[in-house]
C-alpha cells in the first residue's frame, strides 16, 4: 500500500534548509488520518552525517541518497533520486518546501510519477485517500482548495513559516541507503558554479525577516542609510517595491511582488511602501507585518499587523536604535 | 533553431478577479486578459536570439485555453513568432499545472514536430506555481533550467551558458540543445508589439488542436480539480501605533519581542 508520507529535505552543501523540518507538522497530521507513516529522504553528496539529525523530527526511516554527481541540484537527476525514495517508501504523499528547488522538483516528480500536484500550499489535509490543498491565486486575491486524487502520488509543496517545525525529539529513525546510478539523462546539464551573492545581506527568499522599501526612498543611497542598517540590526534581508526597482534604487533581485519573489518572513517591514495589488501578492503571506507610511489611507494598512503612520526617513532609524539596544542585551 | 514558446492567457494583474457562481473558476465576463508577463519574456527571448543572428530557423507560439486566448497567440505572432498552435477545447480547461503540460506535450508529439529549444515563464501570475516548464520537459525528456536570468549561446547556437538566482546564490548551468528553459524577470524586456506586426500577427498560421486530436487524458480525469475558490482569509485589523516617532519606535519594538514575538 502506497500510503506513507514522504517529507523530502533539501539541503546545499550539506546544509539542511531549516522549513524542510516544517514540513514533518503537516506529514504527522496526514499520517494521524490516513494510517501511514512519516519517512524523509534527502539527496546529494556526502549527506548521511544529516539522517540522524532529519530523523530526530519524527520520520520512522531516513533514505539517504547520495552521489558526487548529486553535489548540486540538476532537476533530472534529483528526480531520479528522489523517484527511488518514493518507490523504497512505498510513498503515496511527497512533501516539499516552496523554495526554487522545491517547486522545480516536486513538478519533475510529479510530471514523472504522472501524479497530483500542488504548488506553495497553505494548509493541507486529508480527505479519505484524497488530499486536499489550500494555495494562495491570482495575486493573492484568490484562495484555491484543489483536491489532489488518492488514485495518484500526491506531489505537494509547503510555502514556509506556516506550520511550525516540531520539536526534535530523541526517536532513532532507521537509515537506509538507496544506491544512485546517473543515466544519461541525469547528465545532461552541467552544473559550472554555485556563486554565493549574499555580501553580509541575506536574499529575500531565505531570511526570515524582510525590510523593503518603495519608491519614497527615493534613491540608493537611502536605501544604504536608511533600510539597510534595520535589515542588518534584525540579521535579514532588504527587499524592494518594483517602482523601487525600476527606478534603480535596487537591483531585481531584491524585488517582491508578483513579477518578482513571492516571500512569507515572519517578520516584513514595508517601509513607503503604498501597497499596490502586485506587491501584496509577493508578501501577504507573511507572519507578522510592520508598515510605516505617512498616509493612513494607504492599502498596505489593510494586511499589516503593526501600523506607523509617520515619515519613514525619521522612524526607521529610530526603530533600528531600538533594535540594536535590544541585541546588546 | 526551432523555438517553441509555450504561452498562457491570464488575468491583468490589476483586474478585479471573481469568482464564477459554481463556486470553481473565476468569472470570465468583462476580465482583462493579456499575455503572462513571465511567458511574453520567453517569446522575445526567442525573437532576440533570431535578431541576434543565432541560426534560429522558426518561433512557434502554444497555448492552452478558450476562444479568447488566441488573441494571446496573436500577441506573441506580432511580438515575433511565425506561427502558432492553440489547444481549445472545453475538456482541456483546468487550472491544473500538469494537465497543461500533459497536453503541450500531447501537441508536440501530434504535430511529430521537433524543437531544439522550448522556453515558457518561470511561472505564471495567475495560479502562481511554476510547474508547466518542469512538467514539460518531463514529458518531452528534455533537460531544462528554471528561472533563468542571463543565457550564452555559442556561436553554432548549439550550446548555452545559463545562470540563475536561487536563494542565497548563483548557479552557472551549461547544456546542449534540445532544452528547455524558464525565463525569470530581468532576463529580457519585452517590447511592445508595433501596429504594423499587429496587422502582419493577424495573417500568420494559426493552428487550432482540439481533443479531437488529443484524445487522452481530459481535465476531469487529470488527477487535481478545484474544489473551491474563496476570497483569501482576511487578516487580523491593523494595529495603529500612536505617539511620537521615538515613542513610537519603543513600542513599536516591545509588541515585536513580547506579543508577537518574532523578534
Amino acid at each position: 500500500m502506497s500510503k506513507n508520507i514522504l517529507v523530502v529535505v533539501e539541503q546545499r552543501e550539506g546544509k539542511v534548509l531549516p522549513a524542510s523540518y516544517q514540513l514533518f507538522t503537516p506529514a504527522r497530521a496526514l499520517a494521524s488520518a490516513t494510517g501511514g507513516q512519516v519517512v524523509a529522504c534527502v539527496v546529494g553528496e556526502g549527506v548521511s552525517g544529516l539522517a540522524d539529525t532529519i530523523g530526530a523530527h519524527g520520520a520512522a526511516t531516513v533514505y539517504v541518497v547520495e552521489h558526487a554527481e548529486l553535489k548540486h541540484y540538476r532537476a533530472s537527476a534529483y528526480t531520479s533520486a528522489v523517484t527511488s525514495a518514493v518507490e523504497a517508501a512505498s510513498a503515496g504523499i511527497v512533501l516539499f518546501p516552496t523554495t526554487f528547488m522545491g517547486r522545480d522538483w516536486a513538478a519533475r516528480t510529479a510530471a514523472r510519477k504522472r501524479g497530483a500536484l500542488a504548488i506553495d500550499c497553505t494548509e493541507v489535509s486529508a480527505r479519505g485517500e484524497d488530499v486536499a490543498a489550500s494555495k494562495s491565486m491570482y495575486a493573492g486575491k484568490l484562495q484555491a482548495t484543489f483536491v489532489l486524487s488518492g488514485s495518484r502520488l500526491r506531489v505537494l509543496t509547503i510555502r514556509s513559516n506556516v506550520y511550525a517545525a516540531p520539536a526534535a525529539g530523541g526517536g532513532s529513525a532507521a537509515v537506509q541507503k538507496l544506491v544512485y546510478a546517473p543515466s544519461d539523462a541525469d547528465r545532461r546539464l552541467t552544473v559550472k558554479a554555485v556563486t554565493a551573492t549574499s555580501s553580509g545581506i541575506k536574499d529575500v527568499t531565505e531570511a526570515d525577516v524582510v525590510v523593503s522599501g518603495g519608491r519614497s526612498l527615493k534613491s540608493e543611497e537611502n536605501f544604504q542609510k536608511v533600510i539597510f542598517p534595520l535589515a542588518q540590526a534584525l540579521e535579514g534581508a532588504v527587499g524592494a517595491s518594483r517602482a523601487a526597482c525600476d527606478a534603480g534604487y535596487q537591483p531585481h533581485s531584491r524585488q517582491v511582488g508578483l513579477t518578482g519573489k513571492v516571500v512569507t518572513p515572519k517578520l516584513y517591514f514595508a517601509c513607503g511602501i503604498d501597497g499596490a495589488i502586485q506587491h501584496l501578492a509577493g508578501m501577504r503571506g507573511s507572519k507578522v507585518i510592520v508598515a510605516i507610511n505617512t498616509k493612513k489611507e494607504a492599502p498596505i494598512f489593510k494586511v499589516a499587523t503593526y501600523g506607523c503612520v509617520a515619515d519613514l526617513f525619521t522612524l526607521v532609524p529610530l526603530v533600528t536604535e531600538e533594535v540594536r539596544k535590544l541585541r546588546a542585551h | 533553431m526551432k523555438i517553441l514558446c509555450v504561452i498562457k492567457q491570464v488575468p491583468d494583474s490589476n483586474a478585479a478577479v471573481r469568482v464564477r457562481a459554481d463556486g470553481k473558476d473565476i468569472d470570465p465576463a468583462g476580465l482583462k486578459l493579456v499575455v503572462d508577463p513571465f511567458d511574453e519574456f520567453g517569446v522575445e527571448l526567442a525573437v532576440q536570439l533570431r535578431e541576434k543572428g543565432k541560426p534560429v530557423s522558426e518561433i512557434v507560439a502554444i497555448t492552452v485555453g478558450g476562444d479568447k486566448a488566441a488573441e494571446a497567440l496573436r500577441t506573441a505572432m506580432a511580438i515575433g513568432a511565425d506561427r502558432a498552435v492553440h489547444l481549445c477545447d472545453p475538456k482541456f480547461d483546468s487550472a491544473n499545472e500538469l494537465f497543461f503540460a500533459y497536453l503541450v506535450a500531447a501537441a508536440v508529439k501530434k504535430l511529430g514536430e521537433s524543437f531544439e529549444l522550448i522556453v515558457c515563464g518561470k511561472q505564471n501570475i495567475d495560479l502562481d506555481a511554476g510547474a508547466v516548464g518542469p512538467a514539460l520537459a518531463e514529458f518531452l525528456d528534455l533537460p531544462h533550467v528554471g528561472a533563468v536570468q542571463g543565457l550564452e549561446f555559442d556561436e553554432a547556437g548549439k550550446r548555452f551558458t545559463a545562470r540563475r538566482r536561487i536563494e542565497g546564490a548563483e548557479e552557472v548551468v551549461e547544456g546542449a540543445l534540445p532544452a528547455l528553459l524558464t525565463i525569470e524577470k530581468g532576463l529580457v524586456e519585452a517590447r511592445y508589439p508595433s501596429l504594423p506586426n499587429l496587422m502582419k500577427a493577424k495573417k500568420k498560421d494559426l493552428k487550432v488542436l482540439t481533443s479531437a486530436d488529443l484524445p487522452g487524458e481530459t481535465a476531469a480525469e487529470a488527477g487535481t480539480v478545484v474544489e473551491a475558490l474563496t476570497p483569501p482569509p482576511a487578516r487580523a485589523d491593523c494595529r495603529f501605533i500612536e505617539g511620537e516617532p521615538a515613542e513610537m519606535a519603543r513600542e513599536l519594538v516591545r509588541l515585536l519581542r513580547e506579543e508577537a514575538k518574532v523578534i
